[in-house]
């Protein structure tokens, strides 16, 4: 007898519900021997980190800011890679909507009005659109593969930020200290209720639009398309150039938004550091919602639940940051793992049966 | 049932004020946010040390609670977490928590909040520092005694006024010494990268350097120093068992006097917001053993030492020439300390150009 | 010409662990797997390089002991991919989440203390020659062998290779763990040889700039070590330009490694005759053979 996986006829709808319970009951059983070895009483560790960040107004607030640029870069990650185009370089284009939108306000300090913020925005989705163009254009015009282009030009413009922030954007009264003034006023966004910021409706609706859009209309079937079937593409006379460049305008855009609305509400200020890895873990957004927007918005929640709750269990249970990151990678692992039950099956299989199955040598 | 509920009222105003600013307290729970890992053997190593010299020193008294590599970006969640926590002190140990400990502090007058290496201060926010320089003034005197070539390579991590005020209080003790010393400077701009570290050492002594000095935090540049029978000085700790022949000294970083002091003002209800600036005087900053050098130099070493510590002798004692060739500082005064605080200059002989 | 020497050794030094690393997932991908989590290797290598040298006092332990936590990753990497066929982006970039947090756990008694130097051979650091025959017998072996021609045409078209009777998954089983293992070791290169020390996060995104280098190479090894090499060289170079005290902001230096590589990358890909056809079709594609 021997254990295999075989593929599905069709997606199991039955598993696509199931798959996270079960992923939930092996992470409260790990985090359940994880807290015990650290002993730590097992329910009241998985209610700090899992259940308290749920049931007080703060941190559901501090939930969804967490999860508001995550879902922002997330939705559009889900896109690029479902056209198999791999834009791994949000991070930088996150970076690069922040400096263009906030130079408006490093520019013009004292400019105070409506249009101040819907310039800061549109400048910051801008930035990320002009910085996702770079790793198009160079894989369009010359073929230059976009995974190096777009992470290395992560890296370019951090130095770039930081080039700015101490020296030609420096506040003047800063004690010299690298960062810019810091915003006021009409140039920070909106509250929505209590530390919310508009931002959250902008993240709701980009995965609203793009699920609308990647599953109602031709734009996102030519993107499928092109994603799945490169052959058939062609024949039905979609462009795959015109695809990455939409592709990477797109997530770029989104990035670019993130990134304005964070140093226009949770940061307040261009400083050399603004952002912890979002671009990035956004990766893990994007295919933590199985490259579909509401998946990804899901998943954006997700995932800042998990950090919330390692910060919650460093503060209240004294664990270390380094046990919350190791049990962070084992719960996405088991998310992963069981996902693969709603396209695959197990079965036994018997001796003679395998033999039958196994490749001629 | 009402006048009841009345008591209940001001029985809780009167807890509450008990609790507020003003009192003593039998217990605390005293709070830290870091930028990096405990781990880093530099910066946040060196905070945690001292926050586990407070635990033992206050015992009973004192219960501590840490929150490690919190992302500057983000910081502003991770205080307030502790501030709700109950913590009644929280020492958040970064330049870039600047403005978000004093947006938490605004939310939570009764909590006292002690913010490194800024300058906006609040009634509930200090801010605390130390003055590194002194002891790169030392370490200059020696490096330029002990240097064959005549000069030292700097590695230094990002254009901050510590960092530049330790640049040039490392020149000003060496050309006290030798008036034509040279220090080559390359930024890696990052705090912590060890390889990186280790690459602008090598380079450093390639290009005619046989001192290293560090303001980034690994151990790694002494090491290679170690490896190729060069010298150098240890940053932030004393890093003798990684270069047992190749370092002189170190200046090492202690924030225990600081945090005992602090959280005993809160024990006794004395904290009040102020900025403190302690040195060598304090015991702040400190100076490891001298190891590797002959005796005349250690007597010299030690003398400067004494010097600052009693107030004798002031790193930035005017006049000084600027790199573009003004003079700031009263003669025979020391700088004041806002000009330190802020310094965005080099002294004459520095061959490096600063961020305009 | 001394000083030039010296600055030529320490590009040496500075490009051996990314040549080790990207050599080690360039097979990874030529079997058609794409391995995100190679930083997370790396960083194990090294915290488990750095412990079995220190506490066995004995260096070429701690060599092997990278080595063999590298794998472990690996395996793990494997495990999830390969026999449960999860995605394997985002199962490589938590491979990366948990290294990070797993070694800074292990590693919590060794910060402060110094590490054990491996031993120079006729004064050369011994893994800085064996990185080239790293890459000789990778070269060969995916080239001028019938094994590397199975890793190929898996990486390639697993429908086809598995109609021919190849065991599609055990094959790349063995790709990850080679994978692994060249990631550990280069992991266990920083700890024992680079900087013999364990600290936290040592890797500092090495292992980020190996995934690069292999793109670079567009899946080539001897391009593999000219990207590595290219890239130690800008950095060790932008170093000696700062040292000259020019006024050019060290930013815009310290930004040149990666604008050099995107450079060489576009000039490269430009031309038709040095790009053709070495990605491999499979790339990040599961593979569940039909019954």
């Amino acid at each position: 007898m021997q254990l295999v996986l075989e593929k599905r006829p069709e997606r199991s709808r039955r598993m696509a519900l199931l798959s996270p319970l079960l992923a939930i009951l092996l992470t409260v059983i790990t985090g359940a021997v994880i807290f015990a070895l650290r002993g730590i009483e097992p329910l009241h560790g998985l209610n700090v980190y899992f259940i308290e960040p749920l049931t007080q107004i703060w941190s559901l607030e501090q939930l969804v800011v967490k999860a508001t640029p995550l879902v922002l870069i997330g939705v559009g990650l889900a896109v690029c890679y479902t056209a198999n185009v791999w834009n791994i370089g949000a991070e930088g284009q996150f970076t690069f909507g922040a400096i263009l939108g906030g130079m408006i306000l490093v520019l013009f300090p004292a400019w105070q009005s409506p249009l101040t913020l819907v310039m800061m925005l549109l400048f910051g989705i801008l930035g990320g659109m002009i910085y996702g163009a770079i790793p198009a254009l160079l894989k369009i015009r010359f073929n230059a593969n976009e995974i190096l282009t777009s992470l290395m030009l992560v890296y370019v413009v951090q130095f770039l930020l930081d080039w700015l922030v101490r020296g030609p954007w420096r506040d003047p009264q800063g004690f010299n200290f690298p960062k810019t003034i810091t915003f006021e006023g009409l140039q920070l966004l909106p509250m929505l209720s209590g530390s919310i910021h508009l931002g959250a409706v902008f993240a709701v609706l980009a995965a609203l639009v793009l699920a609308f859009v990647m599953g109602r209309m031709l734009k996102g079937f030519e993107v499928r398309v092109v994603g799945n079937a490169p052959r058939a593409a062609r024949f039905a006379g979609f462009s795959r150039p015109r695809t990455i460049l939409f592709c990477f305008l797109l997530s770029g855009g989104l990035a670019g938004l993130a990134g304005i609305t964070e140093v226009a509400s949770v940061v307040g200020q261009l400083q050399p550091q603004i952002s912890p890895g979002y671009g990035f873990t956004a990766i893990i957004v994007a295919f933590l919602g199985r490259l579909n927007p509401l998946g990804a918005l899901a998943a954006g929640l997700m995932l800042a639940l998990s950090y919330l709750g390692g910060e919650a269990a460093q503060v209240s249970l004294g664990l270390s940051d380094r046990i919350a990151k190791v049990f962070q990678g084992i719960l996405l692992f088991y998310i992963l793992a069981c996902d693969t039950l709603i396209l695959y099956r197990f079965r036994w299989l018997k001796p003679q049966a395998l033999a039958a199955t196994q490749p001629a040598e | 049932m009402k006048k009841l509920l009345l008591n209940a009222a001001a029985l809780a105003l009167a807890v509450g004020i008990s609790a507020g600013s003003a009192s003593a307290a039998d217990k605390v729970k005293a709070c830290w946010i870091y930028v990096g890992a405990i781990g880093d053997f530099g910066w946040t190593y060196q905070h945690d040390q001292g926050r586990l010299a407070v635990e033992k020193e206050l015992g009973d008294k004192v219960q501590t609670v840490f929150v490690e590599n919190v992302a500057e970006a983000d910081s502003e969640r991770a205080i307030e977490r502790l501030a709700r926590e109950g913590c009644a002190i929280i020492f958040t140990t970064s330049f870039g928590f600047m403005e978000p400990t004093l947006k938490v502090a605004k939310k939570f007058p009764d909590v006292k909040f002690e913010h490194a290496t800024g300058f906006k201060t609040a009634p509930n926010v200090t801010t605390y520092n130390a003055k590194f320089h002194e002891g790169r003034y030392v370490i200059g005197q020696i490096a330029a005694k002990m240097s064959k070539t005549g000069t030292a390579g700097y590695i230094v991590s990002f254009p901050i006024p510590e960092v530049v005020a330790g640049i040039n209080a490392f020149m000003l003790g060496a050309q006290s010494v030798n008036p034509d010393f040279k220090v080559k400077i390359v930024w890696a701009n990052t705090w912590y990268d060890p390889g990186k570290e280790a690459d602008a050492a090598k380079v450093l002594f390639s290009q005619g350097a046989d001192i290293i000095v560090q303001h980034t935090d690994s151990t790694a540049a002494l090491q290679v120093a170690e490896e190729q029978g060069k010298h150098g000085f240890g940053q932030a700790s004393d890093m003798i068992k990684f270069a047992p022949k190749a370092q002189y000294t170190a200046i090492v970083d202690n924030w225990t006097p600081y945090y005992i002091r602090r959280i005993n003002d809160v024990l006794n209800g004395t904290w009040k917001s102020e900025s403190s600036w302690d040195g060598m005087a304090e015991g702040t900053v400190n100076i490891a053993p001298y190891t590797n050098l002959p005796d005349d130099v250690v007597k010299m070493a030690t003398e400067t030492a004494e010097a600052i510590k009693t107030g004798k002798l002031h790193p930035f004692t005017g006049p000084i020439t600027k790199q573009d060739g003004t003079v700031v500082g009263e003669a025979g005064k020391g700088l004041p300390d806002g000009d330190i605080l802020g310094m965005n200059w080099y002294v004459k002989g520095i061959d490096d150009q600063l961020p305009k | 010409m001394d000083v030039w020497f010296a600055v030529f050794l320490t590009i040496v030094t500075a490009a051996t662990p990314l040549l080790l690393a990207a050599t080690g997932e360039l097979v990874v991908e030529r079997s058609g797997v794409l391995n995100l989590g190679v930083e997370g290797m790396m960083v194990m290598g090294a915290v488990a390089g750095f412990g079995a040298a220190f506490l066995s006092g004995n260096p070429y332990l701690g060599v092997i002991a990278a080595i063999f936590a590298g794998m472990a990753m690996a395996l793990l990497f494997g495990f999830l991919t390969l026999s449960l066929v999860t995605n394997q982006v985002a199962t490589g970039l938590s491979l990366t989440l948990l290294g990070l947090g797993l070694s800074g756990l292990l590693g919590e008694s060794f910060v402060g203390e110094p590490g054990v130097r491996l031993p120079k051979w006729l004064g050369i650091d011994m893994l800085i020659p064996l990185s080239f025959i790293l890459t000789a017998v990778v070269a060969f072996v995916l080239f001028r062998t019938k094994a590397g021609l199975i890793i190929r045409a898996v990486g390639d078209s697993h429908s086809s290779a598995h109609a021919l009777g190849y065991r599609v998954i055990w094959v790349r089983y063995g790709c990850v763990l080679f994978g692994g293992a060249c990631a550990g070791l280069a992991g266990g290169y920083l700890s024992l040889v680079y900087t013999p020390q364990w600290v936290e996060n040592m890797t500092a995104g090495r292992g980020w700039i190996a995934l690069a280098l292999v793109v670079f190479a567009s899946w080539l090894p001897w391009r593999v070590a000219i990207g590595a090499y290219l890239f130690g060289a800008i950095s060790i170079l932008s170093f000696v330009v700062q040292t000259r005290g020019w006024s050019i902001p060290p930013q815009f230096l310290n930004s040149l490694p990666y604008l050099g590589t995107i450079l060489a990358l576009v000039v490269i890909s430009a031309s038709r005759r040095l790009t053709r056809g070495n990605a491999p079709a499979s790339l990040g594609q599961p593979f569940v053979p039909d019954r």
